[in-house]
């Protein structure tokens, strides 16, 4: 698969190190994602990433939010309104939103976490009355670190769903709580038999995120988490995305704990 | 109108005790109201009293030369504020301020030691309740001092 | 891999010279032959035009850690078992482009995809032709077929040949995938020794093998040659003395992820990924960017990796799997066990390279025998050698 040629038409920064694009096809685009998949973006000349979708906009236009960690990310984050950027995807499996209709809904997520899950939150928006309570948690390491900040705020200004954000640490002016994601989760009325979860983050934080959730009595396989992995090809040929059988890249990104959590208390499988 | 007993009751740190307990611990305890920005602890002073919050946000804090107050943490309805009271030197080690309107249970920390020695099979389930509120509340500190949103790059 | 069903053709005899005209055929049919030949100390895969290059004479000795060439009493042109080389180096090449593209701020423009070369293969085992098939679901059977491999695959001619002296490392019975070919092969020949050095019954395996067949001077085998070639084939498989019981293999493994004996292979394996490169099956590559001077010229290459390499599962400035142990373990649990889950099949064809190669000696039948043997143990009992 060759990466389709897409133009950096928007781009806002996040935080410090964070940065959304917003992308359109040059010619063709790529089959319109669904929330949770994957594309493999290049910056032309010095490599390809995979990010996941962070929004999926009219007229083909796809974002994603990248965080600089490395030569490939950091180009990206560099890329000017104009500049050509490959697009390879979309790929993996989506987070399946609309099986969690007539059910309440948590979605909870950490630090960068909350890019994939943005588009979560705005199928669920778009199609409130599908779905019961819905209720979003965002942890990240300080106020400033929230990525989407100002959508972030005007969710919990909507009054549609209920947001709750905490932080590690805080600063004299947070407004909002201190600690752990799972305090978050102390606070929310669960119904576990209709309740479908979907969390996004660092690995450490989906286990213990996943863990509070479980004993709050929700079954596991109605737990679904995005997985990283390292991925070079993005479909499943490359190797690198292995987690015992599964392959992250073609059986994930999004997994049900059920799957994943038994798989990851295994160290370093 | 409520007794605090009647309160004591619905309150999920206390539930499961027997009548004759609640009505033991109620005997140390009063209903308190803070303001958003009233202190509720300050730093240093001598720890008598053991908060349970009702409603509303208490945000506790180290007062930091330099830098002023760091908040530690958030709490709010149904959380324990305080377990200095319990533990020689008996003084608060941090700053806790209302942030908004607070509705609490405040228990007189000499009254409620005293009752626990009296009756220490009372003393030990509220001991082991304790213990449960700071082991979640050390697994979360332990937690964020992973850093595992990872370090804001500046360069 | 099932021995073929009959087929319609009848097996045929060729001589030496008729397996040279074999060769030039091929040659002029526009075909890259590629057949073993000795070089460096060992019978590799390149390409040849006589049948004088093939390792006439030469047989090996293979161990655990050790593989040497010796002379052989006799003649026999494949009266070797199988190299470090595997037929992956020209259907997965080692280092391979990719995409090429030049960029602007108009557009992109991609170069089209080089045409891959058209192969015939000579002397492929029954092992072989169980790995290629093995290959095929990674990269053709998948809801993203790769197109080079795919085209190469397509496009090559095997000729198998049906072992006669298997090596001590083969343990290719258990894995069901030889020593007789069975399928996948469009032409199978069976040396068979006589006066004038050897001569060939060839067993026809497709279309395209019996058009080739019919443009050679051949004759019809005789019952004197295909008693000759059976020979060959019990002879062959008689000589087989490693084992890999595979029964319940997958459940093993995967039930003894914490067996102490993953830390006893780790303190030996050096992580050198010698045997993932002797591997006809393992299909591991990074794909990375090519450097360039030109800021307007982007080129992917994908290159062998190796699940062995710490940096294999780089994720975030760390690795996933840091100790040997764990990657070691990924290896062959992934061989063995993982591979079913994800292509239905085991990634092992049982050819013993991985022995045979590895420095120090690792014999991956003997790593699985001592799992089974103390299955569910998690823990050394005290005292115990590890």
């Amino acid at each position: 698969m060759v990466p389709v040629p897409y133009r950096v038409v928007g781009r806002a920064r996040e935080t410090a190190d964070t940065v959304t694009l917003s992308l359109e096809p040059v010619d063709q685009p790529i089959t319109t994602p669904a929330p949770g998949q994957f594309n493999m973006l290049y910056a032309f000349g010095v490599g390809e990433v995979p990010i996941s979708i962070s929004g999926i906009d009219a007229g083909h236009r796809v974002r994603h939010t990248v965080r600089a960690v490395g030569a490939v990310s950091q180009a990206l984050c560099a890329a000017e309104a104009g500049a050509m950027v490959g697009v390879r995807g979309p790929f993996g499996t989506d987070w399946g939103v609309d099986s969690a209709a007539g059910g309440d809904v948590i979605v909870i997520a950490g630090g960068i976490g909350l890019a994939p899950l943005r588009p979560v939150v705005h199928e669920l928006l778009h199609n409130r009355r599908q779905f019961r309570r819905v209720t979003v948690l965002v942890g990240a390491r300080s106020p400033e670190e929230i990525v989407f900040r100002g959508e972030v705020a005007s969710w919990q200004a909507s009054a549609r769903i209920t947001v709750r954000t905490t932080v590690d640490y805080a600063t004299a002016a947070w407004k909002g709580e201190v600690g752990v994601v799972p305090t978050l989760i102390e606070r929310v009325t669960i119904d576990p038999e209709v309740t479908t979860v979907m969390i996004c983050g660092p690995e450490v934080m989906l286990r213990f995120t996943a863990a509070e959730v479980l004993g709050r009595g929700v079954a596991a396989e109605r737990v679904r988490v995005s997985m990283e992995r390292n991925m070079q090809c993005g479909v499943g040929r490359c190797g690198h995305c292995q987690l015992g059988p599964v392959l992250v890249c073609l059986n994930g990104p999004v997994l049900p704990w059920s799957r994943v959590g038994p798989l990851v208390a295994r160290r370093e499988l | 109108m409520k007794t605090i007993a009647d309160v004591i009751a619905e309150q999920t740190f206390f539930q499961g005790l027997d009548q004759d307990s609640l009505d033991f611990v109620a005997g140390c305890g009063r209903n308190v109201h803070y303001a958003a920005g009233d202190r509720i602890l300050t730093q240093g002073e001598p720890a008598q009293t053991f908060y349970l919050l009702r409603s509303g946000s208490v945000a506790l804090s180290f007062y930091v030369p330099g830098r002023g107050a760091a908040i530690i943490d958030t709490l709010g309805g149904g959380d324990v504020l305080g377990w200095s009271w319990l533990f020689e030197p008996y003084r608060w080690q941090f700053d806790a301020e209302a942030r908004e309107d607070v509705a609490a249970l405040a228990f007189d920390g000499v009254c409620l030691r005293n009752k626990c020695d009296a009756d220490a099979q009372l003393g030990y389930v509220l001991v082991q309740r304790f213990a449960k509120v700071m082991l979640t509340r050390l697994q979360s500190v332990r937690m964020r001092m992973l850093d595992i949103y990872g370090p804001s790059t500046s360069s | 891999m099932a021995p073929s069903a009959p087929t319609d053709y009848h097996p045929v005899v060729l001589d030496r010279p008729g397996l040279q005209a074999l060769i030039d055929v091929l040659v002029a049919d526009g075909r890259r032959v590629i057949g073993p030949t000795v070089r460096d100390g060992a019978v590799i895969y390149e390409e040849l035009t006589q049948i004088g290059e093939l390792p006439g004479g030469w047989g090996e000795d293979q161990g655990p850690g050790h593989y040497r060439l010796r002379r052989r009493d006799d003649d026999l042109l494949f009266g070797y078992a199988v190299g470090p080389d595997s037929w992956k180096r020209f259907l997965f090449p080692p280092v391979s482009t990719t995409w090429q593209a030049e960029v602007s701020r108009d557009g992109v423009e991609v170069a089209p995809p080089s045409e891959v070369p058209r192969y015939a293969f000579i002397g492929v085992r029954a092992c072989e032709l169980a790995a290629i098939a093995v290959q095929d679901r990674v990269f053709v059977q998948t809801s993203y077929p790769d197109r080079d491999y795919a085209a190469r695959r397509e496009q090559a001619l095997f000729v198998a040949v049906n072992c006669s002296s298997p090596a001590t490392t083969c343990f290719c019975p258990s894995m069901g995938s030889g020593p007789r070919v069975g399928s996948g092969h469009d032409l199978a020949l069976t040396e068979i020794p006589d006066a004038a050095g050897s001569r060939f019954l060839v067993e026809i395996g497709s279309e395209r093998g019996a058009a080739i067949a019919a443009r050679l001077a051949t004759r019809d085998a005789a019952p004197a040659d295909r008693e000759a070639a059976a020979a060959v084939w019990s002879g062959a498989a008689a000589a087989i003395s490693r084992a890999l019981p595979s029964d319940g293999l997958k459940n093993v493994l995967v039930h003894n992820l914490e067996h102490p004996r993953w830390d006893t292979v780790a303190a030996r394996c050096l992580a050198c990924a010698n045997c993932t490169m002797v591997c006809p099956t393992c299909f591991c590559a990074d794909f990375r960017e090519a450097g360039s001077l030109s800021p307007d010229h982007a080129e992917q290459h994908r290159t062998w990796a190796s699940c062995f390499a710490v940096d294999h599962t780089q994720l975030h400035g760390g690795s996933m799997r840091w100790t040997t142990r764990s990657r070691y373990r990924q290896w062959l649990t992934h061989k063995l066990a993982t591979w079913y889950d994800q292509f239905g099949t085991s990634g092992c064809v049982g050819c013993g390279r991985c022995i045979a190669w590895c420095p120090v000696g690792i014999d991956i039948t003997e790593e699985v025998s001592a799992i089974r043997a103390t299955d569910g143990l998690t823990r050394l009992p005290a005292g115990a050698a590890p």
